[in-house]
């Protein structure tokens, strides 16, 4: 089975799960774990949306 | 050279978890982690981290694979294909069984396969570090 994720979606499950992994392994309680999942969660997709604003400035 | 005191400074779990068992339960814990992601937290009932870890890992390598990602076989050509090589294994039994179903070795047909292989690369990575982290758990260095 094969699909096509647009650049945005892919960049989101790429995201999620390794915010996921991140936030268990770098943290000892499950509080820190969630805060520090969420934290790089964030930066992910801020860095996705920066990029591509940056490239748009680029190109035009 | 070591400090007697340094020793009297570590935790009390620390210090009890050295025994023949213990290290045991740590060398299955990363080999159990490294082969089924998750099942390495499994084995030392955090089910909730080893489920997540697990679903985390599965996406990713079965989402590079729908995304027509490539799975790189043993090499020593080109220094990145060795590499790609290296981030694969990681993902333990799930790359041999990709392999043997032929699976990720088709012909690349869009840009988004891309993708899709670095997702499988970065499961394998992601699943290292879940290993590490069930060793971590084993030794009593982290809870």
């Amino acid at each position: 089975m094969t699909f096509a994720l647009s650049h945005f979606n892919a960049a989101l499950i790429f995201a999620v799960c390794a915010s996921v992994v991140f936030g268990i392994t770098q943290r000892n309680t499950p509080r820190d774990m969630f805060k520090y999942g969420a934290y790089c969660f964030a930066l992910f997709i801020g860095g996705v949306i920066v990029a591509a604003w940056a490239m748009w400035l680029i190109k035009h | 050279m070591a400090n007697p005191q340094n020793t009297a400074a570590l935790p009390r779990n620390a210090q009890s978890k050295t025994t023949p068992q213990a290290n045991s339960m740590a060398t299955i814990a990363w080999i159990a982690a490294w082969a089924v992601p998750g099942l390495g937290h499994f084995i030392q009932r955090r089910w909730i981290r080893g489920a997540l870890i697990m679903a985390a890992i599965f996406v990713m390598f079965f989402c590079g694979l729908g995304m027509q990602g490539k799975v790189y076989s043993f090499n020593t050509g080109d220094l990145l294909d060795i590499l790609g090589f290296i981030g694969d294994l990681g993902t333990g039994l799930l790359y041999f069984i990709a392999r043997l179903m032929n699976w990720g070795i088709g012909n690349i047909h869009r840009a988004v396969a891309d993708y899709g292989t670095k997702y499988i690369v970065v499961a394998g990575l992601l699943n290292v570090i879940a290993a590490v982290d069930a060793y971590h758990i084993a030794i009593g260095k982290k809870q």
